[in-house]
């Protein structure tokens, strides 16, 4: 994989698939970018486990931390890296440790180390480096286009209900007067006439 | 979609736009609205504090105006992009993320006069500094590189001589500094030159001219093109250190490539206030689909009335760069292939005198002060753009007073050179 440029369809495929993301350096500090990450795919439905030793017994967004990788105790599909470069090879090491082995492994923005890369890839593990999933996912979504951002992605299809589209709605102020309708009227005077 | 990169046209066209979601509306709707509704309490908390996409309030961002700005970064290849309420404001707003009361900018001698008034008189009230450079002599750039050089300012093309600048060469002085180039492209537009791919860093429009090009809506933009490091010394605290106004959040750290563009919104437009009305951002956008249409006929347009005027007896002198001979047709053919713009100075032997009939006798030329619109424009720099430099640097930046400055339009060539053939007879 040239890691320098990634095809869309690659990045794309990556977050089809995976269901759970452990995100190893997780914050629960509201303005570290890991703690933005983590509650945005959180929202996008992704099974989020924030892994960070320093904050075990707490939890994020309600999901309890863990101290490392082998203490999630499920097989995870996707390990998302919030450390720098500098120490990323000793969480790779540690992921091509679990059984089963994780689907994807990604680092965060800025967070590059090609060698580390090359020992997961050897073993069929996806690989992303340097990009933000949160990003990705705006990008891909277009919904990071209301910030301006360049999708790079074209469509003339309908764009998809940012919702779940139009339902009943139980909750909106009724205003009255229904019971005037035309309808009604022409029911009444027909039982009014028989 | 493949990955394969689309063509220009398709992307002045496609950009950014998608039919709407709710209504099935294929042209981008105008979202006239000042607010957005929140889902619930957490929904907007999580917008406030930039945590997640969204819209809020129109003065820091609208649907409307975000088509506009994916547009037209992907038109100059940049990473985003944030539109504003002119081209002046594009140009606080930037410089606002990179300058401090005592920093100081260098900026091209050659430059519109509006900018160069807003340079000299209103930056100077903020305490922030200009240092003139020449763009014919780049290390005239490199002598004015100091300690306190926040960033160089160019126009690609620039008014009113149709100048062609050496964007490279100036973005290798840039480099070495340290410093972040950035380059109005207004009068060249991407279809023309893409600034990024010569070493800018930040492109900024007046989209008020070409780009809307119907002379109809004000606009500006600024594309930002993810290539700078804002946080490998300490000079651009906006991007680079902890947002008191966003509980300490670190833009450039959040935002990657495109953190220059969200400080520009989130700390720029949101504080300064030049928001963009989405009307106009809606015309601008239909003008953008035309673009590489009307661009190309503004240029071949504009070589054939420079070549007329180039023969006619009554003429001086004409700078246009698309000429063979002209100071910077080198330049012109390096990073400007298709065209060499659509505005240009020539100089009468009648002097200033032969200027002012001229403009007066000119039928389908309308006499106004701007550039890039559909119909074909005259004005005479000296008096009006420019009226506010003194003698010296009116010829510095090409508007002395003997100059005339014409905006070709997309109307006929020949009924252009007619008129201006009856005109400089009468
Ligand atoms: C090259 C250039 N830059 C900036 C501007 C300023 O743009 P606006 O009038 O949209 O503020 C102009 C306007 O004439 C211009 O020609």
């Amino acid at each position: 994989m040239n890691h320098d440029t990634y095809p869309d369809n690659y990045i794309r495929g990556i977050l089809n698939s995976v269901k759970s993301i452990a995100m190893v350096g997780a914050s629960p500090v509201n303005v570290r970018p890991s703690y933005f990450a983590f509650k945005y795919l959180a929202e996008r439905g992704y099974d989020m486990i924030p892994v960070n030793p320093g904050y075990v017994g707490k939890s994020l967004l309600g999901k309890p931390f863990v101290a490392s990788l082998a203490d999630v105790g499920r097989p995870i599909d996707m390990i998302d890296i919030f450390r720098n470069s500098s120490h990323i090879m000793p969480v790779v090491e540690e992921a091509l440790r679990l059984s089963p082995l994780p689907k994807v492994i990604w680092m965060q923005l800025g967070a590059r180390d090609d060698a580390a890369a090359a020992k997961a890839e050897a073993v069929g593990i996806k690989v992303v480096m340097n990009r933000c999933p949160k990003i990705e996912y705006g990008r891909l979504s277009s919904e990071i286009s209301w910030m301006g951002v360049n999708s790079r992605t074209l469509s003339a299809k309908r764009a998809p209900m940012p919702t779940q589209g139009m339902r009943l709605s139980l909750n909106r102020m009724s205003v009255g007067g229904g019971q005037t309708a035309a309808s009604d009227r022409v029911a009444k005077n027909k039982t009014e006439t028989t | 979609m493949t990955d394969r990169l689309p063509g220009f046209s398709t992307l002045a066209v496609h950009a950014g736009a998608q039919p709407d979601p709710t209504t099935g509306a294929r042209a981008t709707p105008i979202y006239q609205t000042t607010s957005f509704v929140f889902n619930d309490a957490d929904h907007a908390a999580s917008l406030f504090g930039l945590q997640s996409f969204g819209n809020i309030y129109t003065r820091i961002g609208n649907p409307t105006n975000a088509v506009l700005e994916e547009r037209v970064a992907a038109l100059e290849g940049g990473t985003a992009a944030l539109a504003v309420a002119s081209g002046h404001a594009a140009q606080v707003v930037v410089l606002q993320q990179l300058m401090k009361p005592g920093d100081e900018i260098i900026a091209a001698r050659k430059l519109y006069g509006g900018s160069i008034n807003q340079f000299t008189h209103a930056f100077k009230s903020f305490g922030w500094n200009v240092a003139w450079a020449d763009p014919d002599e780049i290390e005239s750039f490199e002598r004015a590189v100091t300690p306190h050089t926040k960033a160089i300012f160019i126009e690609s093309i620039a008014n009113p001589a149709g100048s062609v600048t050496d964007i490279e060469a100036i973005a290798a002085v840039a480099r070495k500094a340290g410093v972040p180039l950035i380059v109005d492209n207004t009068l060249a537009t991407p279809y023309l030159i893409k600034p990024i791919d010569h070493g800018a860093d930040i492109v900024v429009h007046s989209l008020t001219k070409f780009l809307g090009g119907h002379g109809n809506s004000l606009g500006g933009i600024i594309v930002d093109a993810g290539t700078f490091d804002w946080s490998k010394d300490n000079k651009y605290p906006m991007l680079s250190e902890p947002r008191p106004e966003y509980h300490g959040i670190k833009i450039q750290e959040t935002f990657g490539n495109f953190a220059f563009a969200i400080a520009c919104r989130v700390l720029g437009l949101r504080d300064l206030g030049p928001a963009l009305s989405p009307f106009n951002a809606f015309m601008i956008l239909t003008g953008i689909e035309t673009l590489p249409l009307r661009m190309q006929k503004h240029c071949d347009n504009a070589k054939a009335v420079a070549e007329f005027l180039a023969g006619h007896p009554a003429v001086a002198s004409v700078n246009y760069a698309g000429l063979p001979g002209d100071k910077y047709n080198n330049l012109a053919r390096k990073y400007a292939p298709k065209g060499a713009g659509a505005v240009f100075t020539f100089s009468l032997k009648g002097g200033y005198d032969a200027g002012v009939s001229l403009v007066s006798n000119l039928q389908l030329f309308s006499h106004l002060a701007n550039v890039g619109d559909t119909r074909s424009l005259v004005i005479h720099p000296a008096s009006t753009t420019h009226s506010q430099l003194d003698d010296a640097a009116k010829i510095k930046s090409g508007a002395a007073p003997d100059v005339v400055r014409l905006s070709i339009g997309i109307e006929d060539k020949d009924d252009l050179i007619t008129d201006l053939d009856q005109a400089l007879r009468a």
